[in-house]
């Protein structure tokens, strides 16, 4: 356990220092310009000459100016103590000033996203729960419809995002339910093919044990399929969530909406507010990773108690 | 013909595996000089640590107390001169390899040449009984033609020590007779050094020059018992008052070791 | 035989004289259209059932199900859409995205060689083969491998799309990007299954290759690469979807005046609905075609494995 702690923070570090390391060349041109205005000596003398170099040729060149290449108001790249702060500044400082539901908390814009997300997933899951159990008992379902099933998780159907915002805009529906329906259909196919997998998990054996209580098909559903279905359920939870999140994230974007972690981006992006943009993306990951996370609570307290895990 | 030089050397040999329910000693004390050109079975009841021993000489295991020595050097030295042919417990065939293809596999390790390698597999093929089989995927065969293929695999490049693990298990009475037969003719003509783990008391009787009796908790050696029969031995000989004898003796044995148990 | 014949007897002309009805005198006819639909997909229903009661061993009927429900659902979609004259800017009929699709061919396909080819294929060798690369270098260290599998998990979880924002900053609106974009989001479920895969190996079979005292490159080359091959195969899938999925939604930021995102996205605002589900149908076909042709390669490569066998 401690050696494994050692190594993930071992390969975190890195990664950090790698993302440090790139920012002076991906933040260099615009360090040199900048010395140059406060009346440094830089080499190549002119911008244009500047442009001809790639970012670590100048890196090179001028050794001196690399702490020009942090801190900067609009970098290419923003060093991680920058988007750490603006993330703090976008949440916790807002949440301790009480400004936690303004238009520039990420909290208030994560809790717009969040709550599509939701929405979403609980219906899709619940929706896919119940045609997996139908596919289960009806071999008519299972020869037509789950071969649709399975093919739609080998297409983007992501790409049908933008065309339900904007239908559902021009009939009228706005903010919520548009994204949660996006969010819905993104959850509810991989819980179907989790689902079916799991509630026929149960060996032969097991099906044939239930069949000597003469139990019926309800009380094998209940009793054998449902708790054997736990590990697939969970697995495939987790799938559904992240999915989810990023319907909404993308649900977010062709409208020009402007509340949403994925509107934040787009503004940023318009903008060229990076470090708006970095704070956003690192929110949306923190959030999925909550959500995983959360899933991933649930399922070890519940397989613990059905005693399936140890 | 137990007067030459020792190949594997055993001395006071500790085996103990920590497990979360606390040690176990797979091996206890264990000393054991095997001769160069030896057949030595091991025989004992389940948990007696006789694959352990045969992985400690085979330094696929780090003993925790005593020494081994194999032709002088130690196990992993012996290993990269690349003494051991190992048969184990299971046939783990490689599932994307032909039967051909598995024998090949340690050919290729051994960077043999492509006519010997093909002169190799034949032979040794014929050996097990499984030619025309050579094309066919370990899956699409028997359990027991699966045993053959890899003790096939273990004769291939001709290691001077053969380490088998129970190799004939799996196998039916007339196969195995055919094995252990074969087994014989092939160790005489070449002199190879052979630790046999079996559960079969007429089989470590048939083929070996001396058996070792191991009992359980912990792991040990209890008997050492020299196989008097000629070396020649047809088939027949399993009915002959020696052969009773000595696998009476055997029996015996095992009984003390489980005795030893309450 | 006899039971077979009269459920199909009945069913099967029953959907195809509905179906036939209800496409003659679908438009405006308004609710009695939309009621034979209804009739149509019921009668459609039973005969899908009844190939499910009959031939269900049959692999024509396992084919045949899922074409007869896609063909119910296209039936029921084209018939109530006309006969209730739903405006074109909320759902246009099947009829008229297929006739779409056959006039703007050249269209769709240069869309198609810009997102697919350019953007998501250039992307999916780029970052596979980086992953795999990288997968196998750390393979020697477990110290690595031990902090790498938890970190490149927590990623592959992660809204990596979110990245595409800032990808497009980067390497502007070409499909460079795009690429770059997909690098990112297979990255790192390529990494994980690879090196999942490359300790996918039996103790025996290890021990094997320690008594040869074969080398670390024959070990690798003869076990450990053919054993991880099922792995590397559901990294390569499931990269495939996702190499599609970045393609198109990065083009939602930023792309030259081509591409199937930037069609799907400018004509969604221009409510031009037709070629909004056209670009789908392609993505769906490429998407499905795509993850087809690895399961070929899989089936061919990984013959062994009992999940090919079955
Ligand atoms: N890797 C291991 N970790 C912990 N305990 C082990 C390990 N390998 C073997 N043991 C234990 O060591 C003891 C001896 O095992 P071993 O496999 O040598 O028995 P065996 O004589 O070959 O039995 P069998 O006839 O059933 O094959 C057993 O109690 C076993 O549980
Ligand atoms: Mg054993």
């Amino acid at each position: 356990m401690m050696r494994n702690i050692l190594s993930i923070l071992t390969v975190v570090a890195a990664i950090i220092g790698l993302w440090y390391l790139l920012c002076i060349p991906m933040n260099m041109h615009e360090a040199t310009q900048q010395a140059q205005r406060a009346g440094a000596e830089v080499t190549p003398a002119t911008a244009s000459e500047r442009l001809q170099l790639g970012g670590i040729a100048l890196a090179v060149q001028n050794p001196t100016l690399w702490p020009g290449a942090f801190g900067q108001d609009r970098p290419r790249l923003p060093s991680p103590d920058q988007v750490v702060a603006e993330l703090w500044n976008t949440t916790g400082a807002m949440v301790l000033s009480g400004r936690s539901m303004t238009k520039r908390s990420l909290v208030f814009h994560g809790w717009i996203t969040l709550s599509a997300t939701l929405l979403g997933f609980v219906f899709g899951t619940g929706l896919g729960i119940i045609l997996a159990v139908g596919i289960v008992h009806s071999r008519a379902m299972d020869m037509s419809v789950m071969p649709w099933a399975i093919a739609s998780q080998t297409i983007p159907i992501l790409a049908l995002a933008p065309m339900i915002i904007v239908v559902l805009n021009s009939v009228g529906l706005q903010g919520l339910i548009p994204k949660a329906i996006i969010s819905a259909y993104l959850s509810f196919f991989p819980v179907v093919v989790g689902m079916v997998k799991g509630l026929r998990a149960p060996g032969m054996m097991q099906l044939d044990l239930m069949r000597t209580y003469n139990a019926t098909r309800g009380q094998t559903l209940w009793k054998l399929r449902l708790p054997a279905s736990m590990p697939y359920l969970f697995a495939s939870l987790k799938i559904g969530i992240s999915a989810s999140l990023i319907g909404a994230i993308v649900g977010e974007l062709p409208t020009g909406a402007v509340r949403g972690l994925g509107a934040r981006m787009l503004t940023g992006s318009y903008y060229g507010q990076t470090i708006q943009i970095w704070s956003a993306l690192f929110a949306a990951a923190i959030l999925a990773a909550l959500l995983v996370g959360t899933i991933g609570l649930i399922q070890r307290r519940t397989l613990k108690r059905m005693g399936m895990q140890p | 013909m137990n007067d030459k030089t020792p190949v594997i050397q055993a001395k006071n040999l500790d085996l103990t595996f920590q497990t979360n329910d606390g040690p176990i000693h797979a091996l206890k004390d264990v000393s054991l000089d095997i001769m160069k050109g030896d057949f030595v079975s091991f025989i004992g009841p389940s948990g007696c640590g006789k694959t352990t021993f045969l992985r400690v000489i085979a330094a696929l295991e780090e003993p925790t107390g005593g020494s081994v020595t194999v032709n002088g050097m130690t196990p992993d030295e012996a290993r990269r001169a690349r003494a051991y042919g190992y048969v184990f417990q299971a046939a783990g065939l490689y599932p994307w390899r032909t039967i051909e293809g598995n024998i090949r596999l340690p050919l290729e390790i051994m960077d043999f040449s492509k006519s010997e390698m093909r002169e190799r597999i034949d032979r040794v093929l014929q050996l097990v009984d499984l030619e025309g089989f050579g094309k066919k995927f370990p899956w699409q065969l028997s359990g027991g033609m699966q045993q053959r293929a890899s003790i096939a695999r273990a004769l291939a490049f001709d290691a001077d020590i053969l380490l088998m693990d129970e190799p004939f298990g799996a196998l039916d009475e007339i196969v195995r007779d055919h094995l252990n037969e074969q087994l014989l003719r092939l160790w005489d003509k070449t002199h190879k050094t052979i630790g046999f783990v079996t559960h079969s008391i007429p089989e470590a009787v048939y083929l070996s020059t001396r058996i070792v009796v191991m009992s359980p908790r912990p792991g040990r050696i209890t008997d050492v018992i020299e196989n008097t029969l000629p070396r020649d031995r047809p088939l027949d000989i399993r009915d002959t008052p020696e052969f009773l004898e000595i696998a009476h003796r055997v029996r015996e044995g095992l009984r003390a070791g489980h005795a030893y148990e309450d | 035989m006899n039971a077979a014949a009269r459920s199909f007897g009945v069913s099967l002309p029953g959907f195809v004289l509905l179906s036939t009805l209800g496409l003659s005198l679908a438009d405006g006819s308004g609710l009695t259209g939309v009621a034979i639909a209804l009739a149509a997909v019921v009668m459609g229903w039973f005969t899908i059932r009844a190939l499910a009661e009959h031939f269900k061993t049959q692999r024509w009927a396992r084919l045949a199900a899922p074409i007869l429900l896609g063909v119910l659902i296209l039936v029921l979609w084209e018939v109530t859409v006309r006969a209730l004259e739903v405006p074109f800017v909320i759902l246009p009929p099947p009829s008229a995205i297929g006739s779409k699709i056959t006039n703007s061919m050249p269209l769709l396909w240069a869309d198609m060689v810009q997102t697919v080819v350019k953007g998501a294929l250039s992307g999916y060798v780029m970052g596979c083969g980086a992953a795999f690369l990288t997968a196998i270098s750390v393979d020697r260290s477990p110290f690595l491998k031990r902090g790498l599998l938890p970190v490149g998990n927590f990623v592959a979880a992660l809204p990596i799309i979110g990245t595409a924002p800032i990808l497009v900053m980067w390497f502007g609106f070409d499909w460079e990007s795009k690429a770059a974009v997909v690098v990112a989001m297979v990255f790192f479920p390529m990494l994980v299954n690879t090196v999942a895969g490359l300790s996918e190996t039996t103790a025996m079979q290890r021990d094997l290759m320690h008594t040869y005292a074969a080398t670390y490159r024959q070990t690798l080359f003869k076990l450990r690469l053919p054993a991880a091959m099922p792995f590397v195969f559901n990294g390569l899938k499931i990269s495939s979807t996702l190499a599609l999925i970045g393609a198109i939604v990065a083009e939602f930021f930023g792309s030259p005046t081509l591409g199937m995102g930037f069609r799907i996205s400018t004509s969604v605002g221009q409510l031009a609905l037709n070629i909004v589900w056209a670009e789908i149908v392609v993505a769906a076909i490429v998407g499905s075609a795509f993850y087809g042709s690895l399961a070929m390669i899989e089936k061919g490569v990984t013959f062994w494995h009992p999940s090919q066998r079955g």
